[in-house]
């Protein structure tokens, strides 16, 4: 599998979306999975798969001896490995900037030249499709496309790839082209493309002129959260209705504030928090000066791990106004520690939550109603507390495991 | 000799308009005029229409042989007088040939039968008074909404002078009895029970047109032939559905109104004969009593209340909403007490059913729930505006108690006084 994150150092869904998928595959007994990513920390779980970092694989043949290996990269991967591997360097890349290993250094981020690190990355691929033992190559998301790809190419075995986003999500229809040729590359070479939900399937069918027969959806799930009981809601007189997210066009952060400002006409016991950092803040901060509700409506910046669960908890309500939203798995983590959400109806998650109120995002006066109706109701929160708790604790990521096995059965 | 007994439900809700939290006290309409007419314009060509006519020719073709009853809810006779009258001509056209029973019911279809006795013997009143001054024939047998039956609403019913009250045939109810025999109440002998013959009524009302049924299709001389093989001393077969089903669930292409035509011939020729709910529990002793100490109804597999009162939305709504019974009935504002009727369907709760929201215009049980919240929350709003929350219930009812008593009372101590002054009369005259 070519990831290009993996828990605890995320950027953002796909590593957590990538844990989990490859976490509820290797529950099979027969599933053996190496997860290549450009840059591991080292301190990622690696109980039930192999990680495997593309910056610890040479793609340029040096000479070096056992001792200095296990010195530089020891804590990493095995010397003998190293070795293994320097056999499986085919090409010529020298044109690639290597360190004293014939590594190449990744960033592991998203740094400005990111189309140099994919191609980069490829070189790695092309390493370990020579070396490596395996059955099927497994891309996620569209910078580990080339690489998938390439490896198809040289090893001859099938490719199956993973849509976690397509570029018409994140541009809102401005689609930059180098991104899109990319991804409509690595589909047009997959096997089978799987996409997290039915929206991004339609996405993908239509806008990458995919063949529907190739596509198949796969709804991502959410990890079990062992202490969700630990999270606990501080009894307070004001009711809090919380957006958690990056504060960018994508997410919709300006109907939350029109829907803010539609509730607090009609009441004033209930506060609004806006989570999370974008390149929208300020004028998100500009506009509820403007409607003048700043006195009920608070914005904390970016939160942790551990903080957005406790924010989570806190609040009364969860919504996320997203325009386009291929999964969103944040409601979901919101419904796992009891509190009601309301999604946008074009967001992928709204396709497999019954127990979840769902708008369109551009519909603030339904938003602002069902904020209404859940902050005054107890019976609709109580109800939508206990059974979305039990509807979430029932999307297992082995479930999705097992639909990925399938398909990895049908092109095999 | 066999007796069918025909019994058909007419009702419609009044459909809630889309409303917001922030029209509450703002505007106090509520309901979705264009939905509604659109709805009962189609059920208007495609069923009361058309299957009124069927029914006037079965009578016809049959010399009057062919009998049915119907059942028809105080909000579809309101509807249909405002958008439909020619329905309601051509149900007198029906009632005239004296082939035809109206049944009564709670005037709004409405679950008041097990949420408020007094509401709902004040809508059954409402019920039968309107049926009277359509049709001219203060209604005998009780069908109650959605067929709701239990031991304590059958006292009432019998209380109210019914003798005849359909139930549905429940399994936990009847366990080993048909229920093709007349029974009555478990503890007043004067109530009559019809049972529905469930298998029977759903070959019509849903297996009709299904290709994959082992019978499919379902010809009138096969069910005449079935109902004619069912064991000799098993006299009555009681068939009660909704009227939609012919025209609608049933739709005009799978024949159903011809199947409804070659009924009658069918019928005599194996002499097999139609009567009326009040007919069947005049000439027949009943077997034996059913006793139903928890509510049944006609839906689902176990036919209970789940559908309506089955998740915390729904008891919600509910407590809500009859929480101000009382209050409501002693206003006399005419508006109010409309809306109180038709925010009492019980339509409104099923939708808010997660699982089996039949009939639905809402996207989602959370959607009708939120959408009838508003609305109920100008509604109590209004009723607020009358009699103040703020004065407790019991007070309020001291109040009012004396109020209503006030004349009794004063007539009391008036007839003491003039007894005490005769006395005095007497005394001075002694003297």
């Amino acid at each position: 599998m070519f990831g290009w994150e993996f828990p605890p150092h995320i950027l953002g869904g796909l590593g957590t979306a990538s844990y989990g998928l490859t976490k509820g595959m290797a529950m099979q007994p027969d599933m053996e999975i190496t997860f290549v990513i450009p840059k591991p920390h080292g301190d990622e779980d690696q109980s039930f798969l192999k990680i495997l970092g593309a910056c610890n694989v040479p793609v340029v043949w040096k000479e070096n001896d056992w001792n200095y290996v296990n010195q530089r990269i020891g804590s990493m991967m095995h010397p003998d490995e190293y070795f293994r591997l320097r056999n499986g360097i085919k090409y010529d890349f020298n044109r690639i900037y290597t360190n004293d290993l014939g590594c190449i250094d990744f960033s592991g981020r998203y740094p400005n030249n990111l189309i140099e690190e994919i191609s980069n990355y490829e070189a790695v691929a092309s390493v370990l499709a020579h070396q490596l033992d395996f059955d099927i190559i497994h891309s996620h998301d569209w910078l580990t496309f080339p690489s998938g790809v390439f490896a198809k190419q040289i090893s001859g075995k099938p490719l199956v790839i993973h849509v976690h986003a397509t570029d018409f999500d994140r541009s809102r229809g401005q689609v930059n082209p180098t991104v899109y040729g990319i991804e409509k590359r690595g589909m047009d070479a997959a096997d089978h493309i799987m996409t997290v939900s039915d929206l991004t399937r339609r996405i993908v069918i239509e806008k990458y002129h995919q063949d529907p027969r190739k596509v198949t959806t796969v709804h991502n799930a959410v990890d079990p959260l062992p202490d969700a009981e630990s999270f606990t809601k501080t009894p307070r007189k004001d009711k809090v209705v919380t957006f958690l997210g990056r504060i960018t066009m994508q997410k919709g952060p300006e109907y939350f504030v029109e829907a803010a400002y539609r509730v607090l006409q009609k009441t004033r016991n209930v506060r609004f928090v806006m989570a999370g950092n974008g390149d929208m803040m300020n004028s998100m901060i500009d506009l509820v000066a403007k409607r003048n509700i700043a006195d009920r409506f608070h914005f904390t910046g970016f939160l942790k791990g551990r903080q957005v669960h406790e924010m989570l908890a806190e609040s009364d309500v969860y919504i996320m106004p997203s325009v386009s939203e291929p999964f969103g798995i944040s409601p979901l983590e919101a419904m796992q520690v009891g509190t009601p959400s309301i999604i946008s109806k074009q967001s992928g998650c709204a396709e497999i939550l019954t127990h979840a109120i769902k708008t369109d995002y551009w519909d603030i006066d339904a938003m602002a109603d069902a904020i209404y109706a859940i902050v005054k109701n107890p019976a609709m929160h109580k109800s939508l507390q206990e059974l979305g708790r039990n509807e979430v604790n029932n999307i297992r990521w082995q479930d999705a495991g097992l639909k990925v096995r399938s398909i990895y059965e049908s092109v095999m | 000799m066999k007796e069918i007994c025909f019994y058909f439900q007419v009702h419609q809700p009044l459909r809630l308009r889309r409303y917001r939290f922030f029209e509450i006290g703002q505007d106090h309409y509520y309901y979705d005029d264009f939905q509604t007419e659109d709805r009962l314009k189609t059920l208007v060509e495609q069923v009361y229409l058309p299957a009124n006519r069927t029914i006037a020719e079965m009578i016809r073709s049959s010399n009057g042989k062919f009998r049915c009853a119907f059942s028809i809810s105080g909000i579809a006779l309101e509807q249909l007088e405002q958008h439909a009258p020619e329905v309601i001509d051509s149900f007198k056209e029906l009632s005239k040939t004296g082939c035809i029973e109206f049944l009564a019911e709670p005037y709004a279809h409405s679950l008041s039968s097990i949420f408020d006795t007094s509401e709902f013997i004040r809508q059954v009143k409402l019920h039968a008074d309107k049926i009277e001054s359509l049709f001219g024939k203060r209604p005998t047998a009780f069908f109650n909404a959605e067929l709701i039956y239990s031991d304590e609403i059958g006292e009432l019913v019998s209380k109210m002078g019914y003798k005849t009250m359909m139930i549905d045939e429940v399994k936990h109810v009847l366990g080993w009895k048909s229920p093709n025999y007349v029974y009555m109440h478990s503890h007043i002998p004067k109530l009559r029970l019809l049972v529905r013959n469930h298998k029977f009524s759903d070959d019509i009302a849903f297996r009709f047109s299904k290709m994959n049924w082992k019978d499919y299709p379902l010809t009138a001389e096969k069910f005449i032939d079935w109902i004619e093989k069912i064991p000799a001393d098993e006299k009555i077969i009681n068939l009660g559905m909704g009227y939609e089903v012919f025209g609608l669930t049933q739709s005009v292409q799978t024949g159903i109104f011809e199947f409804l035509k070659a009924l009658p011939y069918h019928a005599m020729e194996h002499h097999v004969n139609f009567v009326l709910p009040s007919e069947l529990s005049k000439k027949n002793e009943p077997i034996g009593s059913l006793s139903v100490s928890y509510p049944v109804s006609w839906v689902g597999n176990d036919k209970d209340l789940i559908p309506w009162t089955g998740n915390d939305l729904q008891q919600e709504a509910l407590s809500k909403l009859y929480a101000v019974g009382e209050r409501v009935r002693l206003c006399s504002d005419k508006s109010l007490l409309h809306d109180w009727l038709m925010l009492q369907s019980s339509d409104h709760f099923r939708y808010m059913s997660l699982k089996d929201p039949y009939g639905t215009n809402y996207e989602s049980a959370y959607d009708a729930f939120m959408n009838y919240m508003n609305v109920l929350a100008d509604f109590l709003e209004r009723v607020d505006a009358q009699y103040p929350t703020t004065i407790e219930n019991e007070e309020l009812n001291e109040l009012l108690k004396t109020i209503n008593q006030q004349e009794i009372e004063i007539e009391k101590l008036e007839n003491e006084v003039k007894k005490l002054k005769e006395k005095k009369v007497k005394i001075a005259i002694k003297k």
